[in-house]
């Protein structure tokens, strides 16, 4: 994935590029906003990261900049402010995602893969597949094997999301924020909970794990 | 211009400005007053005057000049008289009470058009009664206004007042005038030394008391006399606003306490870890584990702070957060449907009471959190607690407030531990081992008092009951 790092701290912007490029992908860095800007318009990136505190211009005016100009990377905004209201004026300057510093690097990799994916493949897919695990968006029923899985309806847009993201990192966070739409964090790790619940559900009585722990990152449902 | 250090004095200047004003106002008064008067006096003479002469005329018309005289002679010896007199037509003096007159008052005739100077008979024997600067007008002594009149046989008649009167009056309210001024100037003075300087003096210890304290002395307080006037109010208001801030100033020692505490520990026990980690053996595992423990450390650090940064705000009252028009009942589905997994691994019940939705004004990632903090708390402190642990979520309507009441059946609180217990980083002593960053329900609190709200704890019996109660204005009904 090829991937530009707007970021002016230049040692957490070295860390992320070490960081990012370890992860296999190639990325490119720029220390302000404007040659952010003049970078991203020009070039062709996947994904696009973006600080939102930035010298000579601001992250949220890029972001606003590049899509008044048709710009459709997806941006993930990177920010030490963490409010709600500070979330929603990123998300509404046409940011993608929104990551409060500090973070988890397991985080930023799990979200821009997401990203990524998300630009690539404009699905609207109405069944979701992974080994003999089924999903059925429209009839709402979940199959595994053809045998029929009877799940809460939490659980079922929890299953929804793992599959959606298949094959993916998906963090407890982006559980908490997708399937419960809540960005506060939680104490306990309830969502850990749930997932167990799930994969109780999902895997009790079949020989093959589906629903796998990533280690200090978070889950990847995948087959096989 | 520089202005001589008394007039500095608030007191000062305003006693020479009132002095300046009743001044003015004083001698514009007297000016007018004796204007009028004198216009006044003016008038009732000539009446005099002209009435004499009409007398005087009819005993000539009667009597001729012989009974003229003898009116004349009659009426000059009466004290205090008119000038009367009767001259022949070459201005000789026949008869009257006086002895000379300025030249050429005689060949008018009429109203003279202005004083003329006279001396009358005996003046000289009675001791001179007019000033110098009269007697300057042409060496006689006094003034006066007269009606000459022609009579039928040329001979000229006059009959004029001295104009003393006038003059002595004059005299008198000047003297009178120069008397106010003087008080007046002594008054000033006096209001200046009592009135102002007792203000002044209390400002000064006002401003002495402030100083004070502003030196570090914030337990000082400013004076207070007692006698309710505004510098009274003025301290008073002072003095609340001192003990405003040094509750604020307590708070924030408190605060910067807990933070050494709470933060300090987990610094310090992160750095032992990386110092072992460092120290100990160079296998793998074990640096790879110590490093994961660093990270996990430093999320619950992160986390704390991050508790810390919102409560702040929120207390600051500083949010562009909106509210919305949102289903309380609605959240607290979401929010045990959240925890409900948890509690039951828990061993607790988690159970909720919602008769029906009651909509508020409020902000829903707010109350979530601060709901699921309290309901985290409630899950942790019965669990393994009572021998049927149980949490109750109930939403109820009560005085027009509507209120979200986390009620569990744990330790509780002891009562005079509960208004303790929502402050930041109180954990209570008893709790101390129980993992969380021990803000759950200060931030709770201050979601609440954002909201315009308030929080309760109160016994549950046993256990605790925590209520969430958003204020009756706020409530949608």
């Amino acid at each position: 994935m090829k991937i530009l790092l707007i970021e002016d701290d230049r040692e957490a912007a070295d860390y992320l590029e070490r960081a990012l490029n370890e992860a296999g992908h190639t990325a490119h860095v720029a220390g302000d906003g404007e040659t952010g800007f003049t970078l991203a318009d020009g070039g062709d990136y996947d994904v696009l990261i973006v600080d939102r505190m930035l010298p000579r211009r601001d992250g949220l005016s890029v972001v606003a900049g590049l899509r008044a100009r048709g710009q459709r990377t997806p941006v993930l905004i990177l920010s030490a402010l963490g409010e709600v209201d500070d979330r929603v004026t990123g998300l509404k300057a046409g940011g993608d995602d929104y990551l409060t510093k500090p973070f988890a690097m397991s985080e930023l990799l799990a979200r821009i893969e997401v990203l990524n994916r998300r630009a690539g493949s404009g699905d609207v897919e109405t069944v979701y597949r992974a080994g003999d695990l089924e999903l059925d968006r429209l009839s709402h029923t979940v199959r595994r094997a053809g045998r029929e899985i009877t799940l809460q309806p939490r659980e079922f847009r929890l299953l929804e999301y793992l599959m959606r993201h298949a094959g993916q990192v998906v963090t407890r966070t982006m559980l908490l924020e997708n399937v419960w739409d809540y960005h506060f964090d939680p104490q306990t790790n309830v969502i850990d909970v749930h997932v167990s619940r799930l994969r109780g559900k999902i895997e009790k009585g079949f020989d093959k794990p589906l629903l796998h722990t990533v280690r200090g990152a978070g889950y990847m449902l995948k087959a096989g | 211009m520089r202005l001589p250090a008394i007039m500095k004095t608030t007191a000062a200047r305003l006693s020479a400005l009132y002095l300046l004003l009743f001044g003015a106002c004083a001698v514009l008064l007297v000016i007018y007053m004796t204007s009028i008067s004198v216009r006044i006096i003016a008038a009732q003479n000539q009446e005099t005057i002209q009435e004499e002469a009409r007398n005087l005329v009819r005993a000539y018309e009667r009597g001729g000049i012989p009974r003229l005289v003898r009116v004349v002679e009659q009426r000059a010896r009466q004290p205090g008289a008119n000038l009367y007199l009767i001259a022949d037509p070459n201005g000789r003096i026949l008869s009257g009470n006086v002895e000379s007159l300025q030249p050429g008052v005689l060949e008018l005739e009429g109203w003279t058009q202005r004083p003329f100077a006279y001396e009358r008979y005996g003046d000289t024997g009675l001791g001179q009664r007019a000033p110098a600067p009269e007697a300057a007008r042409g060496g006689l002594p006094h003034t006066a206004m007269a009606l000459v009149i022609r009579l039928p046989n040329r001979m000229i008649l006059l009959v004029g007042r001295d104009l003393g009167e006038p003059e002595r009056f004059r005299r008198v309210v000047q003297r009178a005038l120069i008397l106010a001024l003087a008080f007046m100037g002594i008054g000033a003075f006096l209001i200046w030394f009592f009135v102002g300087r007792a203000a002044l003096r209390r400002i000064d210890s006002i401003s002495a008391a402030s100083q004070r304290i502003m030196g570090g002395d914030l337990s000082g307080r400013l004076p207070v006399s007692g006698a309710g006037d505004e510098f009274d109010r003025l301290s008073a208001n002072l003095n609340a606003m001192l003990t405003r801030i040094s509750a604020l100033n307590e708070g924030l020692k408190q605060v910067s306490d807990n933070i050494a505490h709470d933060l300090k520990t987990p610094l310090t026990r992160l750095r032992q870890r990386a110092e072992s980690a460092l120290a100990g053996s160079k296998d793998e595992v074990a640096l790879r584990e110590a490093l994961e423990a660093a990270i996990a450390e430093s999320d619950q650090l992160i986390r704390t702070f991050n508790a810390i940064l919102m409560i702040s705000r929120l207390e600051a009252g500083y949010s562009a957060e909106s509210t919305d028009r949102i289903d309380l009942a609605g959240i607290i589905a979401d929010v045990a449907e959240l925890y409900e997994p948890v509690a039951e691994e828990r061993g607790v019940t988690l159970e909720t009471r919602i008769a029906k939705p009651q909509t508020v004004m409020a902000n829903r990632e707010l109350v979530a959190q601060a709901l699921s903090n309290v309901v985290d708390n409630a899950i942790k402190y019965c669990a393994g607690h009572a021998a049927a642990p149980a949490v109750s979520i109930a939403l109820d309507k009560a005085d027009g407030e509507v209120r979200i009441v986390i009620a569990d059946n744990g330790p509780g609180i002891p009562a005079e531990d509960r208004e303790r217990a929502t402050e930041r980083f109180v954990r209570l002593e008893a709790s101390r081992t129980q993992p969380g960053s021990g803000l759950g329900l200060s931030l709770a609190r201050a979601v609440m008092t954002f909201h315009r709200g308030r929080l309760e704890l109160a016994d549950a019996d046993p256990g605790l009951k925590v209520a969430m109660i958003f204020p009756a204005a706020g409530a949608a009904s």
